[in-house]
């Protein structure tokens, strides 16, 4: 897909387990997909599908006991060169320039995020000054510019207060502020608007358009919620149980999905245009627990179009159905 | 429809201040207003949803109903078993305990909501067993009856609910608030904590429940997409007030208030198709406890006027069973969600 | 990964259109065992896999039957005085004679040393006693009650007082190994008791202040702040002094023991009104009160059981405070005082820099009160973190 360009973000088979006592959660088992410049990628999937720990995973900051096992995150610089994310120790000078300058970082929880101690402003001018290197005067000058551009109103006098005096919707604005404030390149957004109100949710989501229409960052969105994927992204891939089980153009995705998880998750959502009190179609059974996925599918326990004796025994490799959309369904023949 | 034989709940003019207390004193010096002069009815085996942003006061109201805080002011009455309508406000703790039975609730949390030190057995059995089920086989065949009703195995009965799911918690969460036989049911955001995939199944079966027992549900919730599936009727509240109350094809298809004219078209759509032109509404929803004058929503109101920041408007029925409190409601034209 | 996620894998659920019963994955014995194990297994079994805490409660298990049987551990009269055995250095046990396993201490005699007039003691090399083990020795009522002579450690033929000095004697000549084993149990049973007496005010005021709040909560935390902004030792001091001379030993001992309880309650029933302050916000403590239980049931059937394991974690943590409490009182002569023998009264002859210059094995008292405090943090510490196995 998208040929002509080469992507920004490209992770191939990415593999993140957590080894603990009780067993080894494989919260990211061969996770495959690109990100491209200027484009938003939609990450969607329930909750334990590895997308947050995939985001984790591109910036190296995977909490202890998890680890990256396998795979390769090739990030394309500015300056036009290769970094292979995977290679680089998760405390160097390297990825610490990359975490500010090339990608930023959008959290679900904006209070956690900034520290109760310091002033909204100064976390911002110490990151602008951390990897831009100019002056303090600059760097709040810059500060307050980008807290403007987020839609702040009176930069001036808010980069002055704590993060605990702002409301949600102002808080998660500081949060892009900060990821905004070095220009990075990709944006990776983990759950930006669950934890806030619709007409809030409205607001960021028209925020991050906008901003990316200024800048021509890519954005990769990681959410569970199937509309604000349809609403934003270019692209859509949907996880389950830590795999990639299906990506491709958003409106493929929506329109002709061909994962039976991808078409039971969209048939089963109450939608405000759908029929009131009507049965919904659901899918059975419940997550697994990380600890005990099944062989072969992930999905088969599940899944309603399921080949006895293929897929509870082997794995499912993605197929291109098209020129732009893959499936890992043995349903698909390669 | 508001046919007075079928109403089995009714609120008039409820308020709930919450005081801020400042200094070493605790003086009081000033109230949240978080639940101000709501108004409104429920009628026997109907949902009624109350919908809005949080803090607009839809988990305090219906908390005052079920009595677990008191209300400042105004009147619930609820219709007994002996077919009168109680108003049930201002009645001693005493007087309400009986009632309890009548109403139940289904919590949001199905973590929080069950003891975890408690088997299925005895979380689902405490409530018949406070009221007076005291024969231990008599119980375990009730609770056993009731977890079937909920789509679960009687045999889980011995089990604490760590071994449970969210999905499967909040069936038992469910089998807990059925226990009783109760007339009315709160379900506040039953469905909010739990996964996409499962929330389609708990939805099922409280709409099949609600058929099987006749139940009356009191549906709090944000996610409108969920209120328009489960509700017959809706009432939307902002800032502790209801500012548009009707059914939901009404309340969906042509709202008349332009706050739910904003909140329906913030709502994303799962459809990249139908990428809308939204009303992003500008700035943040009120403080409760210091309100802006007038109708609370002007400041964000696109088609406010002058008189909108300067009289609180009324209440007032523009079709039958559409109730909407906005100084414009007759004149505007307002864009639901168009009916496919 | 971090989201929420059951003890237990999954089970389907099926929704099919009919709704009926749910189909299921077999589930394995294991996870079945898991799904009824009671908090108090599930704490166990987390508790299991903190090592330091393990270490700890055997350490522990330990030290409290010595404290069973110290009669039985002890060899010497720990009340026997002789100055003609005063301040003598431990003795070593030789294991093998002439390449033959048999266990024997040398004579030792003392004499005066003209010059400086100090006891010196010459090791006779002559002199083999041998030590055997269940000697018969001095008479005591093992638990009060049951008349016995049976000892661990002791000597043929001869008093065990007289010529086994395993870690050495006291200025008066008493035997410090028989002593430390008394002074291990007073200490130990004192920590114990002072921390029940604690914990029943605790539980009571901080159970009323955190279930009532209001007005009785404020004057309650103010009591206890009060009480935590007064220095201890000089309260001690104070409330020692206020001990009549005459009391007997006992007497003495209880008051101690009630002194440091009443000092030491304010940290648990700090605990136990801040978890009946949040668990009055649980959702389920409002389905038992929406589902009619009283406040007896609420309180006893849902408030209770949930904060116990956190209470006894607590209580865990609290006792070194108390056996440290005990120990440095008796050490400022403020405590026990002798004849009684606690950790701290022992300690009080390693008082002066002179003394233990001379003989430092006066200090030897001091290692089981480091190792008791180090022990019981330990499982403190463990039991905290099992405390709520549903986190």
């Amino acid at each position: 897909m998208h040929s002509e360009h080469k992507p920004l973000l490209s992770v191939r088979n990415l593999k993140t387990y957590f080894f603990q006592d009780e067993g080894t959660v494989k919260a990211v088992d061969g996770a495959t997909f690109d990100v491209y410049p200027g484009k938003t990628l939609g990450v969607v999937g329930e909750s334990g599908c590895g997308k947050s720990v995939t985001a984790q995973s591109i910036l190296r900051i995977v909490d202890q006991p998890g680890r990256i096992v396998e795979g390769e995150i090739v990030l394309c610089c500015a300056k036009g060169t290769d970094v292979e994310l995977t290679k680089l120790h998760p405390n160097s000078k390297e990825i610490r320039a990359i975490r500010g300058t090339e990608i930023g970082l959008v959290f679900q929880e904006p209070m956690t995020s900034f520290s109760p101690v310091h002033t909204v402003g100064n976390q911002i001018i110490e990151a602008i000054r951390l990897h831009c290197g100019i002056s303090e005067r600059e760097a709040r000058a810059k500060a307050i510019e980008t807290l403007r551009q987020v839609g702040i109103p009176k930069p001036e006098r808010r980069i002055d207060e704590y993060a605990f005096e702002l409301s949600g919707g102002l808080r998660q604005r500081a949060m892009i502020a900060v990821a905004l404030s070095c220009d990075p390149r990709l944006l990776i957004a983990d759950e930006p608007t669950t934890a806030l109100d619709v007409t809030t949710q409205a607001q960021i989501l028209d925020l991050l358009r906008r901003m990316q229409e200024q800048r021509g960052m890519a954005i990769m969105l990681i959410t569970h919620n199937l509309g604000v994927i349809a609403e934003m992204a270019d692209d859509v891939v949907v996880m389950y149980l830590g795999r990639v089980v299906e990506q491709g153009p958003v409106d493929a995705i929506f329109h002709s999905p061909k994962h039976p998880y991808t078409k039971a998750l969209l048939r089963s959502i109450p939608s405000i245009e759908s029929t009131p009190r009507v049965e919904l179609p659901t899918i059975s059974g419940s997550i697994p627990h990380p600890y005990n996925r099944p062989s072969g599918c992930p999905f088969f326990p599940r899944c309603p179009e399921c080949i006895p004796g293929t897929c509870d025994t082997a794995e499912p490799t993605p197929i291109a159905v098209s020129e732009e959309q893959s499936v890992s369904c043995f349903l698909y023949p390669s | 429809m508001a046919n007075m034989e079928q109403i089995l709940l009714e609120v008039k003019g409820l308020q709930k201040f919450f005081p801020i207390r400042r200094g070493i004193l605790q003086r009081v010096v000033g109230q949240v207003r978080a639940v101000d002069d709501v108004t409104f009815h429920i009628n026997q085996g109907e949902t009624l949803s109350l919908v809005g942003e949080s803090g607009c006061g839809k988990t305090t109201t219906s908390r005052c109903i079920l009595r677990a805080i008191d209300p400042t002011a105004g009147e619930i009455y609820f219709r007994t078993d002996a077919c009168e309508m109680l108003n049930i406000a201002a009645l001693p703790e005493s007087r309400v305990q009986p009632l309890r039975r009548c109403m139940q609730m289904i919590f949001q949390d199905p973590f929080s909501s069950l003891n975890p030190r408690m088997t299925l057995l005895d979380i689902v059995g405490e409530p018949l067993l406070v009221h007076g089920m005291t024969d231990h086989q008599e119980r375990q065949d009730r609770v056993a009856e009731l977890l079937q009703l909920v789509g679960m195995r009687p045999e889980y009965m011995q089990r604490f609910p760590h071994a449970f799911s969210g999905g499967q918690r909040q069936r038992i969460g469910i089998a807990r608030a059925l226990a009783l036989n109760p007339r009315l049911v709160v379900a506040d955001e039953p469905v909010s904590a739990l996964d996409v995939s499962v929330q389609a199944q708990i939805l099922n079966l409280l709409l099949k429940l609600q058929d099987q027992l006749g139940l009356t549900y009191l549906f709090v919730a944000h996610d409108l997409s969920v209120v328009k599936h489960i509700s017959e009727r809706v009432a939307v509240m902002y800032v502790g007030r209801i500012v548009e109350m009707a059914t939901t094809e009404e309340i969906f298809g042509a709202p008349r208030h332009p706050y739910t004219e904003a909140l329906l078209s913030s709502v994303p759509k799962p459809d990249p198709r139908l990428r809308s032109q939204r009303i992003v509404l500008e700035g943040e929803v009120a403080d409760p406890a210091n309100p802006p004058s007038g109708c609370y929503f002007h400041p964000r109101c696109r088609y406010a006027t002058d008189i909108c920041s300067e009289e609180t408007p009324v209440q007032e029925e523009v079709e039958t069973g559409h109730y909407v409190a906005c100084h414009r409601a007759h004149e505007l034209s307002l864009r639901g969600i168009a009916r496919q | 990964m971090k989201e929420t996620t059951p003890i237990n894998p999954e089970s389907t659920m099926a929704s099919s259109p009919t709704e009926t019963l749910p189909e299921e994955f077999a589930t394995s014995r294991a996870e079945e065992q898991i799904a009824i194990a009671t908090q108090w297994q599930l704490m166990w079994w987390r508790f299991r896999k903190h090592k330091l805490a393990m270490a700890g409660s055997i350490i522990l298990i330990l030290f409290y039957i010595v404290a069973l049987t110290v009669d039985f551990l002890a060899y010497a009269n720990p009340y026997t005085s002789e100055a003609q055995r005063s301040l003598m250095r431990p003795q070593a046990i030789h294991w093998f004679d002439n390449g033959k396993l048999s266990p024997h201490v040398y004579g030792v005699t003392g004499a005066r040393d003209p010059k400086t007039f100090k006891r010196v003691y010459v090791t006779d090399l002559e002199t083999k006693i041998s030590v055997r083990l269940f000697a018969k020795g001095f008479e005591y009522k093992w638990l009060g009650f049951i008349p016995c002579n049976i000892h661990l450690i002791g000597v043929e033929d001869t008093r065990a007082e007289e010529t086994l000095f395993v870690l050495g004697t006291d200025v008066q000549g008493r035997d410090l190994w028989s002593r430390l084993m008394y002074g291990t149990q007073t200490s130990l049973f004192i920590g114990l008791a002072s921390v029940v007496l604690s914990l029943i005010l605790g539980v009571a005021l901080g159970g009323i202040s955190g279930y009532y709040g209001g007005i009785i909560d404020t004057i309650i935390q103010r009591i206890i702040e009060i009480l935590r902004s007064i220095p201890t030792i000089p309260l001690w001091l104070g409330l020692a002094a206020a001990l009549p001379g005459t009391w007997s030993v006992q007497q003495v001992y209880l008051a101690i023991t009630l002194i440091i309880s009443l000092l030491g309650w304010t940290e648990l029933a700090r605990v136990v009104r801040g978890r009946f302050l949040s668990l009055r916000q649980e959702d389920f403590v409002m389905a038992a009160r929406l589902a009619g239980c009283g406040q007896m049931r609420i309180i006893f059937r849902h408030m209770v059981p949930s904060f116990m394991s956190h209470i006894i974690a607590a209580m865990t943590l609290a006792l070194p405070a108390m056996i440290i409490s005990e120990t440095s009182l008796s050490f400022l002569g403020l405590g026990l005082r002798p004849p009684a023998i606690s950790w701290g009264v022992l300690l009080q002859d390693a008082q002066n820099i002179q003394a233990l210059a001379i003989s430092p094995w006066l200090l030897i008292p001091s290692i089981p009160v480091i190792i008791a405090v180090l022990a019981f943090n330990f499982v403190g510490d463990g039991l905290r973190d099992a405390a709520d196995p549903y986190g």
